[in-house]
Formats: C-alpha cells, sequence, structure tokens
C-alpha cells in the first residue's frame, strides 16, 4: 500500500509544482509589465534588445520565408496546372502565409533564435550572480533585465512576420512568374481580390502578437527560473524551444478556429 | 558591552529551513556599527544564506533581521530596493556585469541611483578605482581579469555609493597568497577610512580574525562561539577547537555516514 500511497503523493508534488511555476511565471510578468519605466534608461535598453532579439533574427527570417515562399508556389504551381488555374497560385501563396505560415513559421524559428539565446543569457547571468549583485546594488533585475527583453520580443515578432510574409511572396513570384512563366498580372491581380486586409493581414498579426508574448514570456521566465548550473541552463533552454513550440501549435489551432471558422 | 551599544543590524530567533533541514533555529545575532564582524563556520552551515537573508534575498521561517529599524523580512519589494541603497555586497565569483568594461561596473550603480553629471561620476569612478589599485585597469572588461582582480574591481563597485553596511562573502576563497594579502589590507583599510560595517563570511580563519573586531562561529544551526578573536582562542569546546585549528576529525567527523565498511564489502 505504502508504494502506491508515495506515487500518488510524488504525483501531487509534481502538479503542484508545475501551478507553482505558473503562478511565479505570472508574477515575473506582471513585475516585469507594470514595473514604473524610466525613459531615460529603459530606451536605451529596449533599443539595445530590439537590435539583438529583432535585428539579429531578420536573416534567418527572410531566408526561411524566401525558400518557403517559393517552395510553396512551386507545389501549387504542379497541382493548379493540371486545372488551368496555374494564375491563382499568387492567391494561394499569400493566404498560407499570411494566415497560417508566417505567424506560426517564423514563431518558431524565432523560439529557436531569440527565445533560447534570451533563456541562456538570463540562466548565465543568474549562475554567474549578477542578478544577484543587481538586486544588491537596489536594482530590480526584472525592471532592468526581463522588461526590455520582454517587450523587445514583443514588439519584434510581428514585424518579423511581416517582412515574412512579404519576402515568401516575392519568393513565390520568382518562381510562379520569372521561372515558371504564369502571367504577372494574374498572379497579382488574384492575390489582391483574394486577401482581405482585416480578415486575412491583421488576423495574422494578432496571432504573430499572441505568439511574441507567449514565446518571450516563456524564454524569459524559464531563464530567470533556471536553476544556476550549466545542466540547469540547458535544460531550460531546451524547455524554452519545446514549451514556445507546442504553445504556439496549439494555440495556432485555437485561433486559427476562432478567426477563420464557421460556427 | 562597549562593542554593543550602537547596533546597525539585531537578528532575532531567526529560524530558516530548507526541505526538513533546519540552516538556523532560534538564531540571535547583533551586528556592532562601524566595526568589522567575522561570520565563521565549516562549509553548507548556511554563512552566505545569512548574508542572502541580511540582504532580503531569502525569507526566513520566522523571526526578525532589523536594519536600522527595519525589519528586512516584513519590507514591500520597493521598500526593500530602497534599503539595499544603504549595501554593498561582493560576491564570492565578483559578479561583475560580463557585458560592461570595469570603469562602467563600478559606474553602473552611481548612474542608477544618483543624478550626477558625468565628468563627477568619472571621478567618483576613478578614485573607487584608484581606492583598489585598478585605475589602470579601468578600460578592461571583465574577462580580461584575474580573479583576484575581479573581486577588487566588484569591491570598488560595492563601495561606490558609500553603503552603511558592505558584506562580503567568502573574499578570500582562491586567492594566491599577494591577492589574499592586498584583499585583508583592503577592506581593513576601507573598513577605518570609509566608517562603514563590514561583515565577513569566510572559513579562511587566520585571515578573517586578523582584521575582524567580533566573530560568530556559526554550525549546527545556531551560533557554537563568539567574542572577539582573543575571546575565542579561549574557548572551551571540542567543536571550536577542532574549526579553528583545522583538525580532520572530531565532532565534525572525517567521514560521511555510511554503514559499517567490512559488511559493506562483504555484501558485494
Amino acid at each position: 500500500m505504502q508504494p502506491v500511497l508515495d506515487n500518488i503523493a510524488l504525483f501531487g508534488r509534481a502538479g503542484l509544482d508545475k501551478v507553482e511555476a505558473v503562478g511565479r511565471s505570472g508574477m515575473i510578468l506582471i513585475n516585469a509589465i507594470v514595473a514604473r519605466p524610466d525613459p531615460v534608461q529603459s530606451f536605451p535598453l529596449l533599443i539595445r534588445q530590439l537590435y539583438s532579439v529583432g535585428v539579429l533574427s531578420m536573416i534567418i527570417i527572410i531566408v526561411s520565408g524566401l525558400f518557403i515562399g517559393m517552395v510553396l508556389a512551386l507545389q501549387g504551381y504542379t497541382i493548379l496546372v493540371d486545372y488551368g488555374t496555374e494564375q491563382a497560385v499568387g492567391q494561394m501563396v499569400a493566404l498560407s502565409l499570411v494566415r497560417e505560415l508566417a505567424p506560426v513559421v517564423a514563431a518558431l524559428l524565432f523560439a529557436g533564435r531569440a527565445g533560447s539565446a534570451l533563456t541562456a543569457e538570463i540562466g548565465l547571468m543568474k549562475a554567474t550572480e549578477q542578478l544577484s549583485s543587481m538586486e544588491m546594488i537596489g536594482v530590480d533585475p526584472l525592471r532592468r533585465i526581463i522588461a526590455p527583453r520582454f517587450w523587445a520580443g514583443f514588439i519584434s515578432l510581428p514585424i518579423l512576420t511581416m517582412i515574412f510574409s512579404a519576402v515568401g511572396v516575392w519568393g513565390a513570384m520568382l518562381v510562379g512568374v520569372e521561372w515558371l512563366g504564369v502571367y504577372e498580372g494574374s498572379f497579382w491581380a488574384n492575390m489582391q481580390n483574394s486577401v482581405d486586409f482585416f480578415d486575412d493581414v491583421v488576423n495574422g498579426l494578432i496571432k504573430a502578437q499572441v505568439f511574441g508574448l507567449v514565446v518571450t514570456w516563456v524564454a524569459v521566465f524559464q531563464g530567470y527560473d533556471a536553476l544556476p548550473t550549466s545542466e540547469g541552463i540547458s535544460q531550460a533552454t531546451t524547455k524554452t524551444v519545446v514549451y514556445s513550440s507546442l504553445a504556439i501549435l496549439g494555440l495556432d489551432f485555437i485561433m486559427t478556429a476562432l478567426m477563420f471558422g464557421d460556427f | 558591552m562597549e562593542l554593543f551599544d550602537d547596533i546597525i543590524i539585531d537578528i532575532k530567533q531567526l529560524t530558516f529551513s530548507r526541505g526538513n533541514r533546519y540552516i538556523y533555529k532560534d538564531v540571535d545575532i547583533r551586528i556592532p556599527r562601524g566595526k568589522v564582524t567575522a561570520i565563521m563556520g565549516p562549509s553548507g552551515t548556511g554563512k552566505t544564506t545569512l548574508l542572502r537573508l541580511i540582504g532580503g534575498q531569502l525569507k526566513p521561517d520566522s523571526g526578525s533581521i532589523l536594519l536600522d529599524g527595519d525589519d528586512i523580512p516584513c519590507l514591500g519589494r520597493s521598500e526593500l530596493f530602497d534599503v539595499r541603497e544603504k549595501m554593498g555586497m561582493l560576491f564570492q565569483s565578483g559578479a561583475l556585469f560580463t557585458d560592461m568594461s570595469v570603469f562602467e561596473n563600478v559606474a553602473f550603480p552611481i548612474r542608477v541611483h544618483t543624478k550626477l553629471p558625468e565628468d563627477m561620476v568619472r571621478d567618483v569612478v576613478l578614485m573607487k578605482l584608484q581606492a583598489v589599485g585598478l585605475r589602470g585597469a579601468a578600460q578592461l572588461m571583465p574577462s580580461e581579469l584575474s580573479g583576484g582582480m575581479s573581486r577588487r574591481v566588484a569591491l570598488a563597485r560595492a563601495i561606490a555609493l558609500a553603503p552603511a553596511l558592505v558584506m562580503y562573502d567568502e573574499p578570500f576563497a582562491g586567492q594566491d597568497p599577494i591577492a589574499m594579502g592586498v584583499l585583508v589590507n583592503l577592506i581593513q583599510k576601507l573598513n577605518q577610512a570609509l566608517g562603514h560595517t563590514s561583515i565577513i563570511v569566510s572559513h579562511d580563519i587566520k585571515e578573517a580574525l586578523s582584521i575582524a573586531d567580533y566573530v560568530y562561529i556559526i554550525a549546527d544551526a545556531g551560533v557554537i562561539a563568539q567574542g572577539t578573536p582573543e575571546e575565542l582562542q579561549k574557548v572551551d569546546s571540542e567543536q571550536v577547537r577542532q574549526f579553528m585549528m583545522g583538525l580532520p576529525d572530531g565532532p565534525v567527523p572525517f567521514h560521511f555516514p555510511a554503514a559499517d565498511i567490512t559488511t559493506e564489502l562483504m555484501e558485494g
């Protein structure tokens, strides 16, 4: 009987630990968001983080967007040409990108590139007592370290998503129009007629905004909550990528159902 | 007692535990103002934990920690950050900000907490670096410093705002004899020159006793001995003697608790 009770107790403790972690992450987010901003000191920190989180992620976003747009056009063309509707390739690529692929793939790439870097950086600052020393100097690390990183991720991802879509459409044009010979006028006109700014573009950007919040929240929390050892930081970095990716895919389904489902 | 006429920190009935293990149980510690107090004891007895409790980075299970009348565990987050402006702490690793130069590290607390013009910040930083003998290293990055130099820069940063209390966490650990001598000398001279209170957590007996005005020896979740360095030499306790003389076996056993070795070998 005792081993069974021990297992139940272990299971309960693990559950409580998870609930406690969610509570802690919420407190960190609230403290970071509601921290009284000091424009003179906060703005340069935000600009620096926008550079390292956003600008440095652009290469991977641009290259991935280009190839995904090219592949979509190629695949779409081979199917549509059988029905004589290859002019719709622009419409197909644009809708796929702005509604789904750009927010989701950009967020997944962002989690892998910027999210993991944020976690590792904050975790290492914790392991080397830099966060503790900042606290003892009388500076709140949530305000100085976490808040600018959080806002930088929140602001960057929607912009990166727009870049991803734009480059993807350009890649599709290169393959569809320049290489496979789809008539350019039809390519752009079909796209213009079918893509609605509010229903498609804005909804895509709302998704990107939600993903930006979730990925950056997970990343900064995992770094701040990491065990201050090399193994702890490695686990935290892995958790950032895994949890963010699962959250992105799960939330994408929910938001797609709410935005585009016919209920 | 004269030493305790003016107290900066008054710890009463402090209890702190990790899991089922008591780190401190009903401990009373008083730190005299303007003096050097050493907190000593074997590794793992919670000396650094005591500094983190005083700094408000950990909360005790019960008891009070009064710093000039402010009960640290009862303070809110923003009040705690205000109180910490009165404290400076030297971490064992130095804990310098690795993305800033030596100059910027020392300037950091000044820039954050004061509105001094840039030329005055520069003068203060250079004076603090001069005090620790590293003015020439102002433009180096932390990765270019030796362990001893990192601690001296961290010391300059800890005293940048002339705090009332400076806490040193194992300042002599892992230092070569020259660096250790430099640090002992610096801590003593800065304490006398700036008049702040110093708390040194250490298990380097000779160095700590040479500069301490009062010493607490911590073990078994409490204070096992206290007094001036001279008084401690006369304490008639096997546990204190083992620690002070560095004996490998005694009340603190050499062997971690285990089953009888013959039985264990025969089982295999």
